[in-house]
């Protein structure tokens, strides 16, 4: 009876956020953005670039962080998370170029940095990486499919490629994940000294990398819900450790550029930029301090709850680094339409919706039979995921 | 060589000849209510401000080592080598990322067409090129807008400052800020009284960006090396394990 309800509501829920996504669509296409978006001369940039673009390619960051963690360092124990990690890194960066097409004035031109060449510009380099990072994305997803359909040459092909393509992608991402900082980097004195900092590449790479875990994290527990599957624990145990030190390190960078630039002395005058700074880093610190504790650690709520709350911290982050930290000397202050905010749920609602039929359909959620046919016997195998279904759930 | 204009605020009375010049020039509309607009749009290049008793303008700096065309992902913008900062629409994606970069605020966007394009005063490049003055300077009745080389500019403001102490703020705006523009503007008073930024870097803004993106080819080529060799040692364990398994 619960079960039935709460289907009804999410499924309602669902085509509401659809069809005020449409509208919104149809105002912006028909009408312009300057009908369906508050944005201004004073500030071009809203929360499509700031979330839908920002957030929606550091959510996506699970899919290197993992590739890297078990075909690079191979680290086995993490295997049963790396299709998961990609599909959603896949889809996530479909959706973000789905995003741009809603936030371009000339929607239809967005091949021409193929083209039309200035290497000097951030935007160039991140368009190129996250065009061949989409692709490479692609392919490290087909064997998924390849699997589905059992097409077994293809498959021993796309196999023999793998290194190649794994190569290709974690450095595409690092490349990308960092530039996506720089691009503020040529605002020196716009952007609020808390947030501008000639380390914004490496500080956007660090929480990019954090972030992949952490949604990693979140994801298995989702899927778990809604498959009855549940990753090993002790493999989440593990996650959440090395997240705690990734933070631990992004925050010491953080902090000691802070003093190092002078800005901390910012912190004394009035404003929201402080208290935007501080929900930020509150958002990072707890869960940080959370995960450093054997205790939490064993406890799944808990562990839902900090990666949740890191999740916001991370977005909390980019948000302030393109809006927040902006207002102030725009002059303006800017606050999304609702319009653009029905865009980017419904942009969202899409990804959930795909990913869960993409997860139903396809062994996404199931060990490769091939590799472990070459896996030695008795040598470390995999847990499945079946196998390690934590008691009561 | 370089072409330049020169604003010299305490010779300009408001008129607003050089706006509608501007206008006219470029087949935009010009009447008494797009007068009273003091900010720069889609529709209105520059535009004359008051402050007070005095006024100043506002148009494109046409930037030394413009921000705008360095941050452009397909070369849209292009500093020419006359002067004037140009746009390129047929290669534009209306990105915006011009708009957020420049620190003096200029380009605009056509917030309420279907396919808008970005705006700003392209410093009169059509004429320019032949060496003709801009409009706005050719419009202009009290010589407040000047055309003209701009070493020569320069040697020319740097003279009314020694010349008139008195009457000016003993700087001349744009030698300095982001790296240099080739619009330069007198003032008699500090120049954030009279609208222009000047919490502004002395340097060209691109070499901010620059010192990150330079860095690309090496994160691909030891990005390469790094991730192979690791991957050879953490699978060589295995590997021999194997042979030791089967020997
Ligand atoms: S003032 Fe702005 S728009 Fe004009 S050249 Fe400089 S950066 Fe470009
Ligand atoms: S809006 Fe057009 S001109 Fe401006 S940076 Fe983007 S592509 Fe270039
Ligand atoms: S230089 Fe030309 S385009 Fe620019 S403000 Fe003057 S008249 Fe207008």
């Amino acid at each position: 009876m619960m079960e039935g309800i709460r289907r009804y509501f999410w499924r309602a829920l669902f085509v509401v956020i659809m069809a005020a996504g449409a509208w919104a669509t149809y105002l912006r296409f028909w009408g312009g953005l300057g009908a369906a978006t508050n944005l201004s001369d004073q500030f071009p940039w809203g929360i499509w670039i700031g979330f839908d673009v920002l957030c929606g390619v550091g959510l996506a960051a699970g899919g290197f962080t993992l590739a890297a963690t078990v075909h690079i360092f191979n680290i086995k124990s993490f295997r049963p998370v790396v299709r998961p990690a990609i599909l959603t890194a896949f889809l996530g960066y479909l959706l973000v170029v789905v995003a741009l097409l809603f936030d371009l004035g000339h929607p239809y031109r967005i091949w021409h940095p193929i083209i039309m060449w200035n290497p000097r510009s951030v935007m160039f380099e991140v368009g190129w990486c996250v065009t061949l990072y989409t692709t490479v994305l692609f392919l490290e997803f087909l064997p998924v499919v390849l699997e589905r359909l059992k097409w077994h040459t293809a498959l021993k092909v796309m196999k023999a490629a793998t290194l190649p393509i794994i190569i290709a992608g974690v450095i595409l991402s690092t490349l990308h994940q960092s530039s996506l900082g720089s691009l503020f980097l040529i605002m020196p004195n716009r952007l609020h000294p808390l947030w501008w900092t000639p380390l914004l590449p490496v500080l956007f790479f660090i929480s990019a990398v954090a972030t992949g875990l952490a949604m990693t994290i979140f994801e298995s527990w989702h899927s778990s819900k809604a498959f009855g599957r549940q990753l090993e624990y002790g493999l989440v145990c593990r996650m959440t450790r090395v997240l705690a030190v990734i933070t631990a390190i992004y925050l010491t960078l953080r902090f000691l550029d802070l003093s190092h630039r002078g800005a901390l002395s910012t912190l004394n005058q009035p404003g929201f930029e402080r208290w935007m700074f501080g929900l930020e880093i509150v958002l990072m610190a707890v869960p940080m301090l959370m995960f450093f504790r054997e205790k939490t650690r064993q406890h799944p709520l808990a562990v839902y709850l900090g990666v949740v709350m890191w999740l916001l911290g991370f977005v909390t982050n980019r948000m302030n680094v393109s809006v927040t930290g902006l207002e102030r000397s725009s002059g303006v202050h800017y606050f999304p339409k609702w319009s653009e905010i029905a865009v980017t749920l419904a942009i969202i609602a899409a990804g959930f919706a795909i990913f869960r039929l993409a997860a139903h359909y396809l062994p996404v959620f199931e060990e490769e039979h091939e590799e472990e046919a070459t896996t030695p016997a008795g040598s470390g195998r995999i847990p499945t995921l079946e196998a390690a279904r934590v008691p009561g759930d | 060589m370089a072409r330049a204009l020169l604003f010299d605020s305490t010779l300009c009375i408001g008129c607003r000849e050089c706006e509608r010049a501007c206008s006219e020039g470029k087949h935009l509309p010009y009447d008494e209510k797009i007068a009273q607009e003091e900010q720069t749009s889609a529709r209105k290049l520059t535009a004359i401000r008051t402050h007070g008793e005095r006024f100043s303008r506002k148009l494109c700096m046409h930037c030394l080592d413009p921000a705008c065309a360095s941050v452009c992902p397909v070369a849209a913008l292009e500093k020419t080598a006359a002067g004037p900062v140009i746009y390129h629409p047929e290669r534009c994606m209306g990105c915006r990322y011009c708009m957020v970069s420049c620190v003096f605020g200029v380009p605009t966007y056509e917030w309420n067409s279907r396919l808008p394009y970005v705006r700003k005063c392209d410093g009169c490049a059509d004429r320019v090129a032949g060496n003709e003055p801009t409009r706005c300077a050719e419009a202009c009745p009290t010589g407040a807008t000047l055309f003209g080389d701009r070493d020569e500019l320069i040697a020319e403001a740097k003279k009314r400052l020694a010349e008139k102490p008195d009457e000016y703020y003993p700087r001349i705006y744009g030698i300095e800020e982001a790296g240099g523009t080739s619009v330069l503007v007198l003032s008699a008073v500090p120049f954030d009284q009279i609208g222009y930024p000047v919490n502004i870097e002395k340097v060209a803004l691109p070499q901010y960006t620059w010192a990150a993106l330079k860095h690309v080819p090496d994160v691909v080529v030891m990005g390469t090396v790094l991730l192979g060799g690791i991957h050879w040692l953490t699978h060589r364990k295995e590997e021999v394990a194997r042979k030791e398994g089967r020997s």
